[in-house]
């Protein structure tokens, strides 16, 4: 008897939000037109980015996200195994399932891909120069979106400039600039993605290859960038702890109220010049996400300044008790060298070497890419996109179409463009738009849907799983193997109650779990305690310094979380699928990040 | 020349005054290899001794037409002579100088009546004396510095077993040039015990070192009557990748009578890991020293010292090279394959990823 997942078709929609699939674009949910080929493949739960149910306009993301990862698979490079991942939605969480290419293509495929990843690896840094012209050019067409509520009369430099356009147009054209921006920066973010994991995944299987006990970590670290984009948030936080001790504005990050603190800042010379170094970090360092960017109820650091405050006084007390701050540069450098030395020594002859280091090297030139761009796509560029949106749902409250800026993102992507005409035709006759009859039932009902939705946890996966996960980018990123599919059939309850993840960051501590389920509850994690979490976000690098070990639901070893969990030297287990669900505040737990296995001391 | 040597001031130019065993121990300690701590007597402080008892008109007295084809005569005469030496006085320096020696390493290991291992250490390995090192002698659980400096004399006296001396006699060498040093180390006491390997022996990687280890003594876990815990470490960045604890039901301990003898184990304590981590990862490094120091794969003996203050209580007993894997021509990971090539590489990893690979 083979185990398997629920179907898709078996899962019970949540109480209570029994039409939840009128909160999403059609081509997004399960549906009997397509049940054929949806009831044949196996589904996996992304909650890695995706842990809660999503809102209907986050949920515009989701397509074309994976809608560029795939294309570059089928249709660029011609990645010779693998296609891309479908996409669907169930009760309002993320389901994916690769898409393998024929077995019998995989030759004509891989003359191809030769070719063409060939040319992207051997001219990377000069394409990844052009990445960044493409992104920051992007980044500033969004900013330029101007936004402004329709007026009574179009202003006279309408007519003498010639415009022959008007600000109803305008803003029609903003939200489809927004969602061109959303599909071309999430052609960008896998322009690189899947290559450099490609190099990276030769590498690592040559290292295991050759050294069969090798630990993740060693290769990691053999790879990782030392000056890194992605920590450069965290960076800046420490910069502006030091300049405001050095300056001697620091008592005014005494009192923990953002106004008191800012207000006592401006009283003074050194207080006002660190404002203003403060704002120069900002932009655009503080683009910043205290989640995975996929929200629009993700806080972003620039626009929730008590939370970068908040790490910037945790510093300030590090400071004051005399510890040492700063990344270790050096030393990050010289242990780096030490690692790969020691490793090429243990090597038998020259071709392996010559191998290791061709290998290494190539990892080494793409892997900025692939520690940087979750920076610049889904902290910068969706902070951007997340403002923009907030400001048409500004305009859509001015008009009474919904109650506050943030029901625009209980419209789903194509409902926002209805909206929109609605309201800019309405304004061109004048006469009454529908609208405002129309969106506040529907988005109370929305959200008390998503809510509905929240309460019933998705299985983990879906319809039957294959013998074996092949699809390589699956097993990196999502963590997603054979083993953690067992152990999602076997559920949580193993003999002794342990728990059991990827060994995403070595080290043994036991202590007593803090568990959160959202940023929001960041601030009640205690000096010393295990982090338990549905997936940690490369934002809550500050608090790094304070826990002792973290554990989550979900992720890889390649997760974006497990990066920064590395660079802190913590304890992690990642991937457990069940940590917040069997663990609760209070427990002492024991994380073992050398064999992924957590248990819980009596 | 002093009358003691600490192992850890050892250098090649001493070797002749300290004898053969003493210098491999110094020369260990050197090399960061912790051998039990100890120290030597020199062959001056024999010297000294010698000529303060006037130790030569003894030996000439006593061997005075030594028959060596008469074995009566020869154990008699030569049992006089031993008697002598382990009866004569020591010149006060000397004296105060091992058991201030002794002392010092009772203060080490805080603990009073530090058990040593008193063992003569022979100077002379070019010479046919050395053929004779193996007869001795060896004092083991040697307790406060009267047994001590009693030992010492008891191994200057083993240069005057039968055999050496009519050895000496026939080959006319004078037996009032032969000299000894001896060596005084602390006996470990181990609160665990047991062997490791420079490479994983199950697969031959040699970017680990595999540990097992017991309670206790570390003769159940070389003879295999106890199953050890068993712990795998990396040898770059010395994390623990695998652990296995298993059930020891039994330990060998020291008696009151100083022998080495396997009792039951107490049922909590048989269960739990018998190093901690950081005993681990010091045993790995120790081992990782070991196999740089000699150049090739090590099969070490270790033990965790209860005397010994942590960061000093690993201590190795016994280094030899590692025989089965270190024969085999080492397999090309690359085999087959053009190592410049990354492109025909990547596109088999994706083919055949990693973890779906048959082991």
């Amino acid at each position: 008897m083979t185990e398997r997942f629920p179907s898709p078709f078996e899962v019970p929609s949540p109480e209570g939000a029994s039409d939840w699939t009128s909160l999403y674009p059609y081509g997004l949910v399960f549906s009997e037109d397509r049940k054929d080929y949806e009831d044949s493949v196996f589904w996996f739960q992304d909650g890695m980015h995706w842990p809660d149910p999503l809102p209907p306009w986050d949920a515009s993301i989701i397509d074309l996200a994976f809608g560029a990862l795939s294309q570059y698979n089928s249709r660029v490079f011609i990645v010779p195994p693998a296609n891309g991942l479908s996409v669907r939605l169930l009760n309002g969480y993320v389901y994916l399932s690769p898409v393998p290419a024929d077995p019998a293509d995989i030759e004509k495929r891989a003359g191809m891909f030769m070719e063409r990843a060939g040319y992207y690896f051997m001219n990377w840094n000069d394409l990844y120069d052009k990445w960044m012209l493409k992104v920051r050019a992007l980044v500033g067409r969004l900013e330029a979106i101007e936004i402004e509520p329709l007026p009574d009369f179009e202003d006279f430099s309408v007519v003498q400039e010639g415009h022959g356009k008007t600000s109803g147009f305008d803003l029609y054209k903003a939200y489809n600039d927004l969602l061109t921006a959303v599909a071309e920066i999430w052609n960008y973010h896998f322009e690189f993605l899947n290559l450099g994991y490609a190099a990276y995944l030769d590498f690592f299987g040559f290292c295991k290859t050759a050294w069969p006990n090798i630990p993740d970590l060693a290769i990691a670290k053999m790879v990782a960038g030392v000056e890194v984009d992605l920590f450069r948030p965290d960076e800046e936080l420490k910069r502006l702890a030091r300049l405001a001790k050095e300056s001697g504005v620091a008592d005014a990050f005494g009192s923990g109220d953002v106004e008191t603190t800012c207000e006592t800042l401006k009283g003074s010379e050194a207080g006002r010049a660190w404002i203003a170094s403060f704002e120069e970090s900002a932009e655009p360092w503080f683009n910043f996400s205290t989640g995975s960017g996929f929200y629009h109820k993700d806080k972003i650091w620039i626009e929730n300044v008590e939370v970068p405050f908040d790490f910037i006084k945790n510093y300030i007390d590090k400071l004051n008790k005399g510890e040492d701050i700063a990344r270790p540069l050096e030393a990050i450098h010289a242990e780096r060298d030490r690692i790969v030395a020691e490793y090429t020594e243990l090597l038998a002859s020259d071709e392996d070497r010559e191998a290791f280091q061709g290998k290494l090297g190539l990892a080494r030139v793409v892997f900025p890419y692939v520690e940087n761009h979750n920076f610049y796509v889904e902290h910068w560029t969706h902070s951007v996109i997340w403002r923009k949106m907030r400001a048409i749902g500004s305009v859509f409250v001015k008009e009474s179409f919904i109650e506050q800026p943030d029901d625009i993102f209980y419209m789903h992507r194509g409902e926002v463009h209805d909206a929109i005409t609605d309201l800019y035709t309405s304004w061109a006759a004048p006469e009454p738009a529908r609208g405002p009859k129309y969106w506040p039932p529907i988005i109370k009902q929305r959200r008390a849907m998503v809510e509905a939705c929240k309460k019933q946890k998705p299985p983990p996966a879906l319809g039957t799983p294959p013998e074996v996960i092949t699809e390589p980018f699956t097993v990196m990123l999502w963590g997603v193997t054979s083993e953690s599919v067992d152990g999602w059939l076997g559920a949580a309850d193993n003999a002794d109650g342990s728990l059991k993840g990827m060994s995403a960051s070595p080290g043994v501590v036991e202590g007593v779990a803090r568990v959160i389920f959202s940023p929001d509850q960041i601030a009640e994690v205690q000096e010393g305690e295990i982090l338990v979490a549905p997936l940690t976000a490369p934002s809550w690098a500050p608090i790094f310094g304070k826990i002792a070990a973290t554990v989550t639901d979900t992720g890889g070893m390649m997760s974006h979380a497990a990066i920064v969990c590395r660079e802190y030297g913590l304890p992690a287990v990642t991937g457990t699928s069940f940590a917040t669900s069997t663990i609760s505040t209070g427990d002492r737990i024991r994380v073992d990040g050398n064999t992924g296995v957590v248990t819980k001391i009596d | 020349m002093s009358t003691t040597m600490w192992f850890q001031s050892y250098w090649p130019g001493m070797k002749a005054d300290v004898g053969g065993k003493a210098a491999s121990l110094g020369e260990m300690t050197g090399a960061g290899l912790p051998v039990p701590p100890g120290f030597a007597i020199t062959t001056g402080g024999y010297r000294r001794a010698h000529d303060e008892a006037d130790l030569d008109a003894t030996l000439a007295r006593l061997l005075h037409g030594l028959n060596t084809e008469d074995t009566d005569m020869v154990s008699r005469v030569c049992s006089e002579v031993r008697d002598a030496i382990r009866t004569m006085p020591l010149p006060g320096e000397v004296e105060a100088e091992i058991r201030r020696s002794y002392d010092e390493l009772c203060r080490m290991a805080d603990t009073v009546n530090l058990p040593v291992a008193v063992r003569s250490s022979a100077t002379s390995e070019d010479s046919p004396d050395a053929s004779f090192a193996g007869e001795h002698d060896t004092y083991l659980w040697v307790r406060g510095g009267d047994d001590v400096v009693d030992a010492v004399r008891r191994c200057w006296a083993s240069l005057f077993t039968d055999r050496a001396t009519c050895y000496r006699v026939v080959m006319g060498y004078e037996h009032r040039s032969v000299e000894m040093a001896v060596v005084v180390q602390k006996m470990v006491r181990p609160k665990s015990a047991g062997v490791a390997f420079t490479l994983n022996p199950s697969d031959g990687d040699r970017s680990v070192v595999a540990i097992d280890s017991a309670w206790g003594f570390g003769e159940g876990v070389v003879s295999g009557e106890i199953t050890p815990d068993n712990f795998l470490v990396d040898k770059v960045l010395f994390e623990v990748s695998k652990r296995n604890v298993s059930t020891k039901e039994s330990e060998f301990v020291l008696t009151d009578h100083d022998t080495v003898e396997k009792v039951d184990c107490d049922a909590a304590k048989a269960s739990e890991p018998s190093l901690t981590d950081d005993e681990i990862k010091a045993i790995a490094r120790l081992a990782r020293s070991a196999e740089r120091h000699y150049g090739s794969p090590q099969d070490i003996e270790w033990a965790v010292d209860l005397d010994l203050p942590d960061g000093e209580n690993i201590i190795l007993l016994q280094a030899r090279p590692e025989t089965v894997w270190s024969k085999k021509a080492p397999q090309r990971i690359t085999e087959g394959q053009n190592p410049s090539d990354f492109m025909a590489s990547i596109v088999s990893t994706l083919v055949n990823p990693l973890h779906a690979r048959k082991k």
